[in-house]
């Protein structure tokens, strides 16, 4: 971990716990729908305008049912020399409305597509965005995983909600008013009869909703033992065998195992039962409907013809219907929601702050002045804009650092670092020596801005580094971490990192700088190796060549460089130590050290423990102070 | 494959066959409602005959109500089906997981396990679901429909005939293209998704290279490549739609013409029709369902093959006829031995001889890849040589009873874990039945008890999962100690303290030689300071031993050994009071 010491993010894998409740689902509704149509309005109104006319169209094929017998077949029944002329004449007419239905249920399928996955990549490009805009601190605090679910699990529930949920209650809706309309119009009484077992029906959802909802937090929470179990025992499977420890372990899995059989078990089959309820209570309410319609229209009360029964039953089935398809939809919808919640939360983080105006741009020295260029010259300046007196200066840049009692915690409750006071001239080597969690890493941190301090002041070449644009303080600060990260890419590529428009023989140079050539070469594709899974088939000191080289093409003028302290055997460290010396050379460096030869050689070595500077000074004068330091070194130097 | 997963139905075999025979039951009532329906149209309200309307409704409720039954019972055992058969297949791969030996696990990486055990069974526990509730009922439906119409009128329901194999021709045309497609697809999303996560690792270089934008661009182009895809994936997909609803249509329409037809001639009653309008729906409807189905078993057929393919693995190590269950003592022999973790693959261990006797500490030191950690690993059989005999306590390794060997030869691996639970439960991974005393002296052997004490719960401490809250150097300690609970006759320490200051280390090494005098100790380690107190020294040089002796007998003899030596004493040292405390 790069963050040694750091505050983690313990909270495990979100999967553990319990859905939280959505604070506001209709604000996150409207801002989704809001989402929607950010892009796509012109779109979404095809889109319903399509539903429409499919459900109109829909609607006549239904009508036309109805008249195909009383209006054509009942009155040829009786003719002699039936004459088909009219029905022809009316199935033609019925066809174009059944073409324009299909057509324009395709075109809005069609459209949603776009819709739908459009949306989908511009959440995940803005997510995206946002996320590297995000602060040091919001890696720290948060679990890589819940960073990631957001990507997989959120955005593929969202999908579903965008691509088949809305479409489907958008299409519902439209036909549960229309249809609705029809039965008022038919008979009021029979419409009421309908309500009512339709409000049956919602209530019986609602309910069942309700305790399968129990269960199926239930069965998260059971889902989530289970897999932090495995994630565990798969982790430690090695040891597990080590310690013949198979059957407490089993044991364990089986407890939890069964216990999310019993939760899963009824959130499924509560779950399950919804569609055949609804289904047999839309068949309740048809025959309610005959029957209490069949005494109305025989005893005349209300109007209701025979005919218009008829037509009213078939309304109340396909009224049905659409109120069926809305409450399967309601479950996902919730859950495509509290997906939506975690992806807003994810967009709305505060981006880091730079207030920052100083730039850094290259320059070219004309008649003893500074000016700016566009070429590479290789000399660069610090380009301040003076807004008061509408001026701009340039200043060179040359690689000094300071730190002016500089106080620094992760919470402003927890000061970790205490009045940090240092001076690094250009060309300097300072080495940072102390034992774990004295603050090492975190000095480091701080000079790029990794995070803020919470007093004092750190100047880079005299200006306060919080006036320096981000960006530009990064890009004069060359950083090569104890961890190497790789990316998917060839070997080529993740030196190029370093510096985008490098050519490859810059690379290779850059390379050899970093004694990184010799293994790219004998690497069965050279330069062109493919790195997949942060190098894995790579060791761990070819890793670090890789990581230096990328530090080496971006040729900065200061250089943060953390030394790797896990088990590179001796040879392999010989190079890595060579490759980094001569990257140094001539730069000012800030090393944490964890080599003698390393920190003998600095201009100046701060020893630290608990968050302060305690001893400081170059090797020979700590070793004749004979404190902590010749402390550490002579101890070493008993048992080596 | 499909064998290996259906038996591991077993007690749910009953719920198993019971879900189809329910959802039968239930489409079977669902089709006799429509003929109720019709009669109460035709001869209820058209006819003017309100009884007919209360008998027929009256049946109606009780067929409702059975069907309502049988959706319940279908829903019931088909949720205890598919719920039943994801526990027991999670319960056999981890119980097969448990039985793996090292080459085994070495197979797999740990997140595709994790995958495995976890979103694979949930993947297989839907699509069991929906094979049984949906892919019996849906051609049941098409049946019943189907044979229903044909006995209303066979020469109008042939029309149906043909509108099923003109259907079913175009969804076999569209879905197999789709389904490539959407594997496409998915593999790209999950490179994308890999892509994001390792941003999220990497966040440091990201931010310190100023590459947030270059990360971007690379994601949205990623991103839209995506999009291309799924579009054209489901472009494919949404045609199903038009084409069902155009043939639904036709059919209706069909019908309708030809059925007038047949009226008038007096071939066919007008409530027949009505019913065979109604059927019309069902049987494209179901044809439809079937393509889904199709569709998403595809997509979950990769998840099979993953839980069958760990479900077959067998185990490479297998446990004598008649195992020998303790050892005489901690000598170790090595004689001739080849070892290679692929049988046909390069050998990492070459022709080793060595001789060790009983209660000797041994130093191994070697660069990377020179196999130190592959010696080590054969002595308590967690790989198998592939050439040669290595004894221990004189007997063959093979003739031991594996537990019984693991429980007298402790090992501390080099990627070492701690489990979730106190300081107590872990170091009792050492040894059930030990007293928090026993628990105390290993810790004081390894040097831990110092830093317990410190902690605020002391010993009920609580380690997070995978040990976050401890510091490498505390995690190692406490390996060292849940080892030495198991009192072992040897005990192999596997780099298990690069992470420990070197003055601590000093200290358990000094604990070991006074304290557990009897026990063999291999000792690897990348500093010279570690091994050079050891009775003897092994030099590992490219899988072979390049020399065996004292630490005075190497300096004089070993080139290797006295480079190493030289340059750890010299300015290549290491400085850190604490290593590499991670």
């Amino acid at each position: 971990m790069a963050g040694q010491g750091m505050p983690k993010g313990h909270g495990g894998p979100r999967r553990g716990g319990p859905k939280p409740k959505i604070e506001n689902p209709g604000k996150l509704f409207k801002r989704l729908i809001g989402y929607v149509l950010k892009n796509y309005t012109p779109h979404v109104i095809i889109v319903v305008i399509c539903i429409f006319v499919g459900v109109l169209a829909n609607v006549q094929g239904t009508l036309f049912m109805q008249t195909l017998i009383d209006g054509y077949i009942t009155p040829l029944l009786g003719s002699a020399n039936p004459d088909f002329s009219g029905l022809a004449h009316a199935i033609a007419r019925v066809a174009c409305f059944y073409a324009i239905g299909a057509l324009s249920a395709y075109s809005y399928n069609r459209i949603m597509i776009n819709v739908s996955q459009g949306t989908m990549r511009n959440i995940r490009n803005e997510m995206f965005q946002k996320m590297e805009s995000l602060p040091i601190k919001y890696f720290d605090t948060h679990a890589h995983g819940d960073i990631m679910s957001c990507y997989t699990n959120d955005i593929d529930t969202l999908r579903q909600m965008i691509s088949q949920s809305l479409p489907q209650c958008l299409n519902s809706a439209i036909t549960i008013i229309s249809v609705f309309v029809s039965m008022l119009v038919l008979s009021i009484p029979l419409t009421v009869v309908t309500l009512v077992m339709v409000s049956l029906m919602l209530f019986v959802t609602k309910k069942a909703t309700g305790l399968s909802g129990r269960y199926f937090i239930a069965q998260q929470k059971a889902l989530g033992a289970v897999n932090g179990y495995i994630e565990e025992m798969m982790e430690g499977q090695k040891v597990v065998k080590v310690f013949c420890h198979e059957e407490e372990s089993m044991k364990r899995f089986n407890e939890l195992n069964d216990e999310l059989f019993d939760s899963a078990y009824n959130a499924n089959q509560f779950g399950n039962m919804l569609g055949p309820i609804n289904a047999q209570l839309g068949n309740l309410s048809y025959v309610v409907c005959a029957t209490v319609g069949g005494m109305l229209a025989l005893g005349n009360i209300t109007g209701l013809t025979l005919g218009g029964l008829a037509s009213f039953l078939s309304f109340n089935k396909s009224f049905n219907m659409p109120i069926n398809q809305v409450s399967m939809q309601f479950n996902s919808i919730v859950m495509a929601l509290a997906g939506a919640d975690r992806v807003f939360k994810l967009i709305d983080e505060e981006p880091e702050a730079d207030n920052g105006y100083v730039t850094l741009v290259n320059a070219e020295e004309v008649n003893g002045e500074l000016r700016e260029t566009p070429k590479h010259t290789g000399m660069w300046a610090w380009k301040h804009y003076h807004k008061d007196s509408d001026t701009t200066t340039y200043q060179r840049q040359e690689g000094m650092v300071e730190f002016d009692d500089v106080d620094f915690g992760y919470s402003d409750e927890k000061i970790v670092l205490h009045n940090i006071v240092m001076y690094a001239q250009p060309g300097q080597k300072i080495a940072f020596v102390g034992s774990t969690g004295a603050g090492k890493t975190t000095i480091t941190n701080l000079i790029n801005r990794f995070y803020d301090i919470q007093d004092g002041k750190i100047r880079y070449d005299g200006i306060n580094v919080n006036k320096i644009k981000k960006a530009d303080l990064r890009r004069s600060l060359g950083i090569v971490l104890q961890d190497t990260h790789l990316f998917t890419d060839t070997v080529m590529e993740n030196i190029r990192y370093g510096k985008l428009d490098a050519t490859d023989e810059e690379v290779i140079a850059a390379a050899k700088l970093a004694n990184a050539h010799g293994f790219i070469e004998r690497l069965p594709e050279g330069y062109n190796t493919l790195l997949t899974g942060d190098g894995a088939n790579l060791s761990q000191g070819q890793r670090q060549l890789l990581a230096i080289a990328r530090a080496a093409i971006a040729d900065p003028p200061a250089l943060i460089l953390d030394e790797a302290t896990s088990s590179i055997d001796t040879r392999t460290e010989k190079i890595v130590q060579d490759g980094m010396d001569k990257l140094m050379k001539g730069r000012t460096t800030f090393v944490i050290a964890h080599r003698l030869s390393t920190v003998k050689n600095s201009d100046c070595i701060m020893v630290l423990e608990q968050g302060r500077i305690i001893e400081r000074g170059t090797h020979d004068e700590l070793i004749e102070a004979q404190g902590k330091y010749y402390q550490l070194y002579t101890g070493n130097a008993i048992t080596a | 494959m499909l064998k290996v997963l259906g038996a591991q139905i077993k007690e749910f075999k009953k719920d198993s066959i019971l879900t189809p025979v329910f959802m039968i039951l239930e489409v079977i009532m669902e089709m006799v409602i429509p003929l109720m329906m019709a009669s109460i149209i035709d001869d209820g309200v058209n006819a003017g005959n309100l009884n007919h309307i209360y008998k027929v409704g009256g049946c109606m409720i009780v067929t409702a109500l059975i069907g309502l039954w049988a959706g319940l019972m279908g829903a019931k055992y088909g949720a205890r089906a598919s719920t039943g058969f994801a526990r027991n297949l999670r319960k056999a791969m981890f119980e097969n997981i448990q039985t793996y030996s090292f080459a085994n696990i070495d197979k797999y990486s740990t997140s595709s396990l994790i995958t495995r055990l976890t979103t694979d069974v949930t993947n297989i526990q839907n699509a069991y679901q929906m094979i049984l509730r949906m892919a019996m009922r849906a051609p049941a439906s098409m049946i019943i429909a189907m044979f229903m119409a044909f006995s209303i009128n066979a020469r109008l329901a042939s029309i149906y005939l043909i509108a099923v194999v003109f259907l079913g021709c175009c969804i076999g045309l569209i879905i197999p293209r789709a389904t490539k497609h959407f594997r496409q697809v998915f593999e790209k999303y999950d490179a994308l998704n890999a892509s994001v996560q390792e941003n999220v690792s990497a966040i440091r270089v990201v931010k310190a290279y100023v590459r947030e934008e270059h990360e971007t661009d690379k994601f949205a182009r990623a991103n839209a490549n995506i999009y291309n895809m799924f579009l054209r994936a489901e472009k494919l997909v949404v045609i199903n739609m038009p084409l069902m609803q155009a043939t639904v249509y036709t059919c209706i329409l069909l019908i309708s013409w030809l059925g007038a037809k047949m009226i008038v001639a007096g071939g066919l009653t007008t409530g027949e029709m009505m019913s065979l309008l109604t059927y019309c729906m069902n049987i494209l409807m179901s044809l439809m369902m079937v393509s889904m189905i199709f569709v998403m078993l595809t997509m979950s057929y990769a998840s099979a093959k993953r839980i069958a393919e760990v479900l077959e693995e067998k185990s490479d190590l297998e446990n004598p006829k008649e195992p020998v269950k303790a050892l005489p003592d901690g000598s170790i022999c090595f004689r001739n031995v080849d070892f290679a973790y692929h049988k046909a693959g390069k050998p990492v261990l070459k022709n080793i001889n060595l001789d060790i006797q009983s209660g000797e500490t041994i130093g191994i030191i070697g660069g990377t890849g020179s196999a130190k950690s592959s010696l080590v690993n054969l002595i308590s059989r967690l790989y198998d040589v592939t050439a040669g005999e290595l004894l221990v306590g004189g007997i063959d390794v093979r003739s031991y009873d594996m537990e019984a060997l693991r429980n007298q030869v402790a090992v501390v691996l080099q990627k070492n874990v701690l489990f979730s639970g106190t300081i107590l439960e872990n170091l009792r991974w050492g040894d059930l039945e030990a007293t928090e005393e026993e628990c105390v002296r290993a810790c004081r052997l390894a040097c831990a008890d110092e830093f317990i004490q410190r902690m605020p719960d002391k010993y009920n401490t609580y380690i997070e999962q995978g040990g976050t809250n401890v510091s490498g150097g505390q995690k190692q300690r406490l390996c060292i100690a849940r080892a030495l609970l198991k009192k072992p006759k040897i005990l192999i320490l596997d780099d298990s303290t690069s992470a420990v200051d070197t003055a601590t280390d000093a200290k358990i090494r000094k604990a070991f030689a006074e304290e557990i005098p009897d026990t063999t100790k291999l000792i690897i380690a990348q500093r010279i300071s570690s091994v050079q107190n050891a009775d003897r020294i092994i030099v590992m040089d490219n899988g072979q031993v390049a020399a065996f002796g004292t630490h005075d007998e190497l300096l004089e003899t070993s080139d290797i050994y006295r480079e190493v030596y030289e340059s750890q004493t010299g300015g290549n040292a290491d400085f850190d009071e604490n290593g590499g405390d991670q």
